[in-house]
């Protein structure tokens, strides 16, 4: 397969390793702020091509680890009501909430469905008039434009039955919230290429100069990620600190304005809670004004769980993975205690969370044959 | 239920000849129907037409015995259904004992409302999949269950086999320095089943590799390759199969990634999807484990049959780390493997 098959040449993987290896003359710790960059440097063991000078932390670029657990508790009062069918990600269906996940209401009757697009969710509320079908819009700006249209399409089809529950977050906040945490000790970002492919790159671009570090704009395919380690530890050794653009087979400077239009048509800046991290200004999407109707929040009143938390709670670090203060297996549940099937916090639950892909492709002990 | 909260209605089936109705499971006449023009004709074994309670069958020698239960929605996909599933699963799983496949037994649960052509061609996969493993479907039973109540239909089967491997066969024997054979390119299955319930128009349509497995695991045995451990692929994927495997065991499995198919079409869906190829289903693939003197020869032996033409050797077993499986990557980077904790779900984006 051509097209995957070129970034992930292990000859050319080793060259970029090397130069690397051959441009840093001291230690310098870097973030990957999405998941599925994660997952890939976890997966194919990108992190260990590295020189030990490199360090890799794992960013909050994570939707279902964010999305706030008051919001599950919400989707799980309103599923469970017998008039609505409820859609979600398929990935959304495992997070705990204060009791239990949207698979265990299922299991109690709820009627939730998979979807694979936010227009699904609106066919099934054409095809079903009499029931109320509720969308849980959750995720980064990556997925915000699909469910914007699923919004304005309901709107101007006056689909009345459809409604959305809506938890969206937005990336530079909670970057600049990372960099105003004492201590934080990140030099430099490998921007996520998706979500840049939707808003372009100028937005990180006062983030790198006021806080004097480089962010490069990165795809997720191993060289990808080397390269966007190259370029990143390349400006930090020149001491240079500016937006490059790595994945620039994807992203343009100004992203793609039609669909930041069709976000502004629908949605607005608000405040937003991150699980794990806590309540970040002006860091989330909510329904406009003129889309308050399609808000399910309102239309089926004040659901869940009110007070909430920000973190996991007990001995769960979620919340310093998310921030990139810890590596999963320098909590002492991991593995242990806290695994896929038990999880104590929501980064081991998601298929995106880092501690996911940690136990997933590293195991609990040391893996077999591990040796290089 | 209408609005108005009642309403009169016939009891009596309305004559909708083309659909299972309840009548159909109940024992008399129009049961007797169901049996007569659809199921007996399109297993045609003499044992079904004795019409008796049970099958008389001659066996002499060590049998292998299984049963499996097949759910799979939609009943149709590309690659086969829910019928030609049922038989080569229990087909295959009789393989993998070291058995040539003899005798089936089919369990049927029907919904009412499920349409007679329906029915009809899921019989006739049956036949056809009997026909082409060689084995016989000499007993079954018919349920009819309400509307709601089964997803259109679900089958059981149960399988006897002669077994032919000369020794057992199971992970109790395999050593450490065992290769570990696949017998073609992983996730077909899955692929092409979510692909057909969920309607994603893919470019390339991906059909699954439902397939009888008898013949190339025959043809080892019968060269005089006595594999240690047989498994073939099913729901859990390459990944459970191995790590089960390595944790009955006791032994570590390392394989190499670069050494495992997966067709482009696959490959690409599992892109698209956040899949990882070795958690996905598989109809008609198995793994083989032999000792390594026995693997090359094993692997051209397999090749000459066109369900196994694509085998290869995968991976070696270890004496340790005990139980657990990993997988060197293209970059020479080995990864863990373990079975999914539950379902795969598909990530966000």
């Amino acid at each position: 397969m051509r097209f995957r098959d070129e970034y992930r040449d292990p000859a050319a993987a080793h060259r970029l390793a090397a130069a690397i290896a051959r441009n840093v003359t001291r230690p310098w710790t870097l973030m990957e702020v999405c998941g599925g960059q994660t997952h890939a440097i976890v997966r194919f063991g990108l992190d260990e091509l590295l020189p030990k000078a490199v360090t890799l932390v794992h960013g909050p670029g994570c939707p279902v680890c964010v999305t706030p657990v008051e919001y599950v508790d919400k989707a799980i009062e309103i599923a469970l009501r017998p008039e609505v069918i409820f859609c979600s990600f398929g990935d959304m269906l495992r997070v705990p909430g204060t009791g239990g996940d949207l698979f265990a209401a299922k299991s109690r009757g709820a009627d939730i469905r998979i979807v694979y697009s936010p227009l699904d969710a609106l066919a099934i509320a054409r095809a079903e008039p009499a029931r109320e079908v509720v969308f849980f819009a959750i995720g980064f700006e990556t997925t915000a434009p699909a469910n914007a249209m699923a919004a304005y399409r309901a709107k101007r089809e006056g689909i009345g039955n459809f409604s959305m529950l809506v938890s969206h977050v937005l990336v530079p906040p909670a970057m600049c919230a990372i960099l105003d945490a004492p201590g934080n000790g990140i030099a430099g970002f490998l921007a996520a290429g998706h979500v840049c492919t939707i808003m372009g790159y100028a937005e990180y671009e006062p983030i790198a100069a006021r806080y004097r570090v480089p962010v490069v704009v990165t795809g997720f395919e191993p060289l990808d990620i080397l390269e966007g380690v190259y370029w990143c530890i390349r400006q930090l050794e020149a001491g240079l600190a500016v937006v490059e653009n790595q994945y620039a087979r994807s992203v343009r400077r100004d992203g793609n304005p039609p669909a930041q239009a069709l976000m502004r048509e629908v949605f607005g800046i608000i405040a937003r809670r991150w699980r794990g991290i806590g309540d970040i200004a002006e860091s989330g999407l909510g329904l406009a004004e003129a889309y308050a109707d399609l808000d399910a929040e309102r239309r089926f009143g004040a659901v869940g769980d009110a007070g909430g938390d920000s973190g996991a709670g007990g001995e769960c670090i979620s919340g310093l993975v998310l921030r990139g203060a810890r590596k999963p297996p320098e909590c002492p549940a991991f593995g242990t205690r806290c695994t896929p099937e038990r999880p104590l916090g929501v980064t081991m639950v998601s298929s995106e969370g880092a501690c996911a892909a940690y136990y997933r492709y590293r195991g609990a002990p040391a893996a077999p044959g591990g040796e290089r | 239920m209408t609005d108005d909260g009642f309403a009169l209605f016939c009891p009596v089936p309305a004559g909708d000849l083309e659909r299972v109705q309840l009548a159909h499971g109940g024992g008399g006449r129009a049961m007797a129907r169901l049996l007569d023009t659809i199921i007996r004709p399109a297993f045609d074994d003499p044992q079904i037409e004795r019409r008796h309670d049970g099958a008389a069958l001659d066996i002499v020698g060590p049998v292998a015995f299984t049963t499996d239960s097949y759910v799979v929605r939609p009943l149709v996909f590309p690659g086969g259904d829910i019928g030609s599933l049922a038989v080569n699963g229990t087909v295959n799983d009789l393989a993998m004992c070291g058995a040539r496949p003899r005798f089936l037994s089919v369990g049927l649960i029907l919904e009412e409302g499920l349409p007679l052509a329906l029915l009809r061609r899921v019989v006739g996969s049956m036949r056809a999949a009997a026909t082409a493993a060689g084995v016989r479907l000499v007993t079954g039973d018919t349920k009819v269950v309400d509307r709601g109540k089964a997803d259109g239909m679900f089958v059981n089967t149960a399988g006897i086999g002669q077994i032919v491997a000369p020794g057992p066969i199971g992970p109790e024997r395999v050593r450490a320095g065992d290769a570990v054979i696949l017998s073609g390119d992983i996730g077909r299955h899955g692929i092409a089943v979510m692909a057909a319930r969920q309607g994603f128009g893919f470019e390339t349509a991906i059909a699954s590799d439902c397939a009888p497995l008898a013949e190339p695991v025959l043809a080892l045995i019968e060269a005089g390759i006595a594999p240690h451990c047989l498994r073939d692929l099913t729901r859990g994927g390459l990944a459970s199969a191995v790590v089960e495997i390595a944790e009955t065991a006791g032994c570590a499995i390392v394989l190499d990634e670069t050494a495992i198919a997966v067709c482009d079409a696959v490959s690409a869906a599992c892109e698209l999807l956040g899949f990882d190829p070795l958690h996905v289903a598989n109809e008609g693939r198995f793994v083989a484990i032999v000792a390594p003197g026995d693997a090359e020869r094993a692997v051209a032996l397999l090749r000459r049959h066109e369900v196994a033409a694509g085998a290869a050797i995968i991976g070696e077993i270890r004496d340790q780390p005990a139980g657990q499986v990993s997988c060197r990557g293209p970059f020479g980077v080995a990864r863990a493997i373990d079975m999914l904790s539950g379902e795969q779900l598909p990530r966000i984006c």
